[in-house]
């Protein structure tokens, strides 16, 4: 592969300046198909919304206001955005802690996925913020830390794990360019860097459900609880879970191949695997969010028309996932386990827009509610296509579906 | 891989102590703010409030914000429900009454200066402070815009310059801080012409509300919002009637916000201290349950080869027996087939 052309001996930034040509070409190659017009046609698009935003402020292109302060952003972008992710810290706990080594192949394009996923969501976050200077540059955040604040422990969390995520997608892009002892040095982290994966992950993943906690006169009592943040940790499990079979499945129309002979025929394995794993998890927290209802006298309000929609999510996108999963393992169908896959993603995106903005501001009489603008859609769009287009040029160029010759067996 | 008790150790203590130091100790960070019994407060009796926006107007002149669309003596403004504005710190509503003929009743919005403040409790750039006069006060300057003040806010009170492009910040009512400390009245307070506004320290004001529902029966619903509500606010209201006909809400409990999510930040240090111990157990495990199965591969394979091994053996042992058996019956038919013949011979010879 490409990897094999260059060497230790070059200087870096010859190694460098081939890196950038090399993803040029690729991006530019990826643009030339009818999906890559699409995506380029995406792309002008948010950039033209990304100038609005940044010379008009969030007033012109967002339907925010003083009632409704986040919108999609948070609730697509940063909150459904981090519970999919988090299909990267369970397959490497999956392999490197609970040593199912038979999944190994997936850890890379699980890991990529959930790199990309944190990275945009940060990029979300420059957007969606006033002031996304100091979110950059992070200085009041150090100079004046606001320690009672749950998204404190959030943002503090994110950064650090986007910093481990990249540290664990490193050893592909060094493989890629033949830089030896640099990737060396990091796989021998791999076991603590899966720890502190797994550290932040429970942590932050339990605190973007824990931010809602002060909301309770704002949220509708169906979707608040005292268990939140429990719910946003389980949710993640799963949605990572699903999320990994669900890339598994695009990944292997597109990179078939690319993809080494460890990955073809472990790939309905995983699977299987990863389904049943996701079918317990679903059951469990079927069953806290019943203990959630009982907990807060809550069952006489499923009579009402956001009852109504509380049990299309519950049972629409928990129960029938988690049923569909089962069917799937036991009569070992790929198909049914990529649609019960596919189904449980929306409905954690469904979960997650439903606290921040369907049954947000419940109280308020309807001409003060929130529904996005088309440019803040556009935007989060654009930010998805950024990402698969990363995912594209990244899969296409580093041994991410396959084994790099020179380092087989070295891990 | 093999695991070793100095990696082991290493690997645990490495991750333990490298998400600790990563952060502070959340622990002492959920504080609980105790009143200051110096504290001011601003008492609203909305049985006294006539709706003349003189307030709304003060309030406009001292902070220097734009002026209003429709001027302030305007009465179809009241004609509409208002909330506060980046452009109104404080709007005063009608709420036309609807059975106990009190005729049309009003109520003043601004912020309330929670005594543990929910906006405080969510920032975390920590710009929000409640300080020794009362007033919670906001800090600009180091003001990400994330908004998450305006989430937590059971008021909804705090408003955002959306349309600045390069500097937004949260707008609302300081209390008049500034003037305060100078020794004024706060604006709202100073313009009223009827003295429904009244400022003074909290827990005067709190008495001051209880003599009036005791000396006019019948006058005031028998509760001080706001005593309670969230923990306490600095702001203060009597009504004649249900405090949810004046668009309050009468839900929000009285634990202050920061008790909400106290819980869920405590469990962070817990989590941080044992999910390493707990990880590396189950990896250690695992790693062991892959040793004992190659071990119990291996010892199969050397008891299977030792059984042959004996099989073999006591085959040719076996054999070797046979062997012997075999020969010694050819001697002996041998030597007995030579004894016949020397006695054949023998025979032969005496004849």
């Amino acid at each position: 592969m490409s990897g094999q052309t260059t060497s230790n001996s070059k200087p870096l930034i010859t190694t460098f300046s081939y890196a950038a040509e090399e993803v040029i070409k690729t991006l530019f190659k990826t643009f030339m198909s009818p999906m890559g017009i699409v995506a380029g046609a995406i792309v002008v698009l948010g950039l033209f919304l990304t100038f609005l935003r940044f010379t008009g402020g969030l007033g012109a292109v967002t339907n925010l206001s003083d009632y409704n302060a986040w919108g999609i952003w948070i609730g697509f972008d940063l909150l459904t955005g981090v519970a999919l992710a988090a299909g990267g810290v369970v397959t490497s706990a999956a392999v490197y802690i609970f040593g199912m080594k038979k999944y190994h192949f997936a850890v890379r394009p699980a890991i990529l996925t959930g790199f990309l996923g944190y990275a945009l969501v940060v990029l979300a976050l420059v957007y969606d913020v006033g002031r996304p200077d100091r979110l950059i540059l992070g200085y009041p955040f150090v100079v004046s830390q606001g320690t009672t604040s749950v998204l404190f422990e959030v943002g503090l969390c994110v950064m650090l794990y986007l910093t481990v995520l990249f540290v664990e997608f490193c050893p592909a892009a060094l493989e890629w360019l033949g830089l030896k002892k640099a990737r060396y040095l990091i796989i021998k982290l791999t076991l603590v860097l899966t720890i502190f994966g797994v550290i932040l992950s429970t942590l932050h993943q339990s605190s973007l459900g824990a931010l809602f906690l002060l909301a309770h006169s704002k949220l509708h009592p169906l979707w608040y609880s005292s268990y939140l943040p429990v719910f946003f940790f389980v949710s993640a499990v799963f949605a990572g879970l699903s999320m990994v079979i669900f890339e598994s499945t695009l990944s292997h129309r597109h990179f078939a191949h690319q993809m080494g002979e460890e990955h073809l025929k472990g790939r309905e394995d995983l699977a299987f695997g990863f389904g049943k794993a996701a079918a317990l998890v679903l059951a469990g927290y079927f069953a806290i969010k019943i203990v959630g209802i009982t907990a807060d006298h809550n069952w006489d309000l499923l009579g009402t028309s956001y009852g109504a929609w509380f049990l299309v999510e519950l049972l629409g996108f928990v129960a029938l996932p988690c049923f569909l999963y089962s069917i799937g393992v036991r009569d070992r169908n790929l198909k049914i386990i990529q649609w019960a896959a596919g189904w449980t993603v929306f409905g954690v995106m469904l979960n997650r827009l439903n606290i921040s903005v369907i049954a947000f501001n419940y109280h308020l009489p309807s001409a003060d509610r929130y529904f996005p603008n088309w440019m803040e859609i556009g935007i989060s769009l654009f930010i998805v296509t950024v990402g698969i287009l990363a995912f594209k040029v990244i899969g296409t160029l580093m041994p991410i579906f396959y084994e790099h010759t020179e380092f087989k067996d070295l891990h | 891989m093999n695991l070793s008790r100095r990696k082991f150790l290493g690997w645990m203590s490495a991750a333990g102590v490298g998400t600790v130091m990563g952060k502070k100790a959340y622990a002492a960070s959920d504080r609980h703010l105790r009143e200051n019994p110096d504290s001011k407060g601003v008492l609203f009796d909305s049985v006294l409030c006539i709706g003349c926006r003189k307030c709304e107007e003060a309030c406009n002149k001292v902070n220097e914000l734009p002026p209003p669309e429709q001027p302030f003596d305007d009465e179809t403004v009241l004609d509409h429900k208002r909330r506060t504005t980046p452009d109104a710190y404080t709007v005063v509503n009608r709420y036309d009454d609807s059975g106990s003929a009190k005729g049309p009743l009003f109520r003043k919005i601004q912020c309330n200066h929670c005594m543990e403040p929910a906006c405080a409790s969510s920032c975390f750039v920590k710009a929000y402070k409640k300080t020794m006069t009362g007033a919670v006060t906001y800090d600009a300057s180091v003001c990400v815009g994330c908004r998450y003040c305006m989430i937590a806010c059971p008021f909804e009170i705090p408003t955002y310059t959306y349309d600045s492009a390069l500097n937004p910040t949260i707008m609302k009512c300081t209390m008049c801080h500034p003037r305060v400390i100078e020794g004024k009245l706060p604006g709202c307070v100073e313009s009223c012409p009827k003295e429904a506004l009244t400022f003074g320290k909290r827990t005067d004001l709190i008495k001051i509300a209880r003599e009036r529902i005791r000396k006019n029966p019948g006058l005031y619903v028998d509760h001080i919002y706001g005593e309670h509500e969230m923990g306490g606010t600095s702001w203060l209201y009597l009504s004649g009637v249900p405090f949810k006909d004046l668009g309050m809400r009468e839900d929000l409990g009285i634990k202050p916000a920061v008790e909400m999510t106290k819980g869920a930040l405590n469990a962070v240090p817990i989590v941080v201290g044992l999910w390493p111990v707990l990880l590396t157990g189950i990896y250690a495990i695992s790693q062991r349950k892959d040793k004992i199965s190659k071990k119990e591969q291996e010892d199969a394979v050397q008891a299977a080869l030792a059984k042959a091994t004996e099989e073999a053996e006591a085959k040719l042992s076996k054999a070797l027996t046979d062997a012997e058996t075999k020969k010694k019956v050819a001697i002996e038919a041998a030597v007995k087939k030579a004894l016949e013949e020397v006695a054949d011979s023998q025979t032969e010879e005496g004849s």
